[in-house]
Formats: structure tokens, sequence, C-alpha cells
């Protein structure tokens, strides 16, 4: 996951004019992926010793899990782990609003 | 003092790969190919699976296979019996096959065989129940596969998984007289989260539900076969999301 982050930045980075020294990559990762932040950030400052990120930090912004329920027409949250169909009327969990995102926000640089 | 700037990307963090998972599958869809992607734990019966599946489906369709491995090619050695192709990917200490890897897998098949003549590849993906999920590799479908030793909690502990997942196959159900598992409760768990996935129950070793399966395969290879582009909503329904 680190790499797969790595290499995205690095299409940006490379498709600038030219080379800015990247300080902070803001991240937003929600809770229903397969990304840890704590693992994630650990992974990363490793990795980019001595590359075109050598010093730059990761922030990361994590997003609940929010699913829509279309028979009850409201929000809920499911507990991860636990139970995922809707807790009112027990539907599955089939609309999910949020939860999902991988995302690369933005690049601060100088 | 520098002047620090701000650029806003708004890009996945899978960018990079789901890009070349899209032209995987811009190379299948030219080659007439449908592709699944089957992933599950380790021990969960992959190989099994696919050996029954050559040993029938090879009678019908041409089929390669692609089989990610960390190290060894065990696997390739199990389902090169069938005499289909068989590219081994060997990930090294990844956990999951990426598109790239992938890619690497179908330049070898277009170079060593003709890819328009086949009609399925099948890609073993690496035993792990969390990357996987995450990593689109060019497939039209997903198929997750979780063995009746597993436990019934396990979709409600990886639902990514199971979410994502076109067909699950629960797996050794020849063990059920011998554990006390409840296969209705496994059902339940993956419903909660993927109420359109077809579930199929089978036994690799008795041969219990392979008939389903093969049928759940034919109709896919047909249905893909007819409109390639209409199963790419699978992974549209992916980047949607994020």
């Amino acid at each position: 996951m680190t790499k797969a982050l790595i290499v995205t930045v690095k299409n940006w980075w490379k498709a600038q004019p030219e080379p800015p020294k990247i300080s902070h990559v803001h991240l937003t990762v929600g809770k229903f992926t397969c990304v840890e932040p704590v693992s994630l950030q650990f992974a990363f400052e490793v990795q980019i010793c001595d590359t075109f990120l050598d010093g730059a930090e990761l922030v990361i912004q994590e997003t609940p899990l929010i699913a829509f329920c279309h028979h009850c027409e409201q929000e809920y949250q499911p507990e991860i782990g636990i139970q995922y169909a809707c807790p009112t009327c027990h539907s599955p969990m089939e609309d999910i609003r949020s939860g999902r995102e991988l995302k690369i926000d933005r690049i601060e640089y100088s | 003092m520098h002047q620090t700037f701000d650029a806003a990307l708004g890009i996945n963090l899978l960018h990079a790969n789901q890009a070349g998972a899209d032209h995987n599958r811009a190379h299948f869809d030219e080659w007439g190919i449908a592709c699944f992607n089957v992933m599950s734990s380790p021990g969960a019966g992959k190989t099994a699976i696919l050996e029954r599946t050559l040993a029938v489906l090879t009678a019908e369709y041409k089929i390669a296979v692609i089989e990610g491995d960390m190290t060894t090619e065990l696997d390739a050695d199990r389902l090169r019996k069938y005499n289909v192709p068989v590219i081994a990917i060997n990930t090294g200490r990844s956990c999951h096959l990426d598109s790239k890897m992938v890619a690497g897998g179908i330049h070898t098949l277009a170079h060593e065989y003709n890819p328009s003549e086949i009609d399925l590849v099948l890609v073993e993906n690496v035993g792990n129940l969390v990357c996987p999920a995450e990593f689109e590799v060019g497939e039209h479908l997903k198929i997750a596969l979780l063995s009746i030793t597993e436990g019934e909690d396990k979709p409600l502990k990886y639902p990514v998984m199971f979410q994502e997942a076109d067909c699950l196959l629960i797996t050794k159900i020849d063990l059920a007289p011998y554990l006390d598992v409840d296969v209705d409760r496994i059902v339940t768990n993956v419903r909660q989260m993927n109420p359109h996935v077809t579930i199929i129950v089978v036994s690799a070793k008795t041969g219990e539900g392979l008939e389903a399966w093969f049928d759940w395969v034919r109709s896919q290879i047909h249905h893909l076969s007819k409109s390639p582009h209409q199963l790419s909503t699978v992974g549209e329904k992916a980047v949607a999301l994020g």
C-alpha cells in the first residue's frame, strides 16, 4: 500500500515542470478500507529515506464508515467487525456513503 | 525563506495501480477474455478449486492461469498438469498481486500464446484476506473463497474482501460433520454487507456443489463475451466509492 502511495505521488512529482521539494502529503483514509493509518505512517517514514520524499510528513485524516439505509431513509454507522446491516430494520449494507476513501487530498511543497 | 505551495490532488491513493488494472482489462476486452481474480486466505482451497475447474472446463474453454505465489512455483506446477498455460508470478515479499505484476503475466501470455484464442484467465492471488481486496489487477469479476474451518466470523472481520466479491465459494463443506460450524451464519454475515453476491457451497474433495460453480463460470463467460464493458461496472463501483 505504501509503495502504491509513493508511486502515485512520484507520478505527480515527475509531471511537475521543476521537481518540487514535498513537505506534506495529506491523505483521507476511510475506516472501511484495508489501510491501517499507524502502519502506513510507519512504513512511509521508513520507505521515503533517501528518496524524492525524504523528510516529507504524511498527514492522515480518517473518515468513519457511514451507510445509508434506503428502507429507513436514514444514515447509520455500521459497527465494523460486528454488525453491518441497518440496526433498525436489518437491511443489508448496500449504499456506503463514507468510509471507502483512499485519497491523496493535497500535497504541500516548496 | 522558501515559499510553500499547496496542490489539491484529490486522486485515489491507488491511482497508479488502478490505471494499470484498467489497462490490463482493456487488453482482456480486446482479446475477448474473461478474467476472474480468485482470492482467499492461505489454505482455503484456491488451487484445489482451480484444479477441479480446469479438469472439467478445459473441455469447453481455452483457459490460462496467472498464478501469484510469494516464493515458490508449487501451485503453478499443480495446475500445469492440466495442460493449460500457467504464468507464475513470484510476488517476493509482497502479500498481494498488483496490476503491474499481472501486466507482466499478460505480456508473457501474449508472447508465448495466442491471446485471442483464450476465453478465460484465472488469476490466483496470494493467500491473504486483506490487501488483495484493494488491489485490482484488471479482473472483470472477483471470486472469494472461505473454507468452513476458518469460522463464521471471518466475513465480519475482513469485510472489504467479502463486500467486493461477485461470487463466494464456501469450501471444504465435506468437513462440516466434524466441525461446529454454522454455514447459514456465514451466509448471513456475508449478505449483511453484500446482498447480491452469488454464494456456492462446495467441496473440491467430494465434488459437491462444483456443478453449480461451473454453471456460474459458464454463464459469466457467456455474459462477458456479449458485453465486456458492462462487467467493468464492478470496477467503477469501487472507484465511485473512493
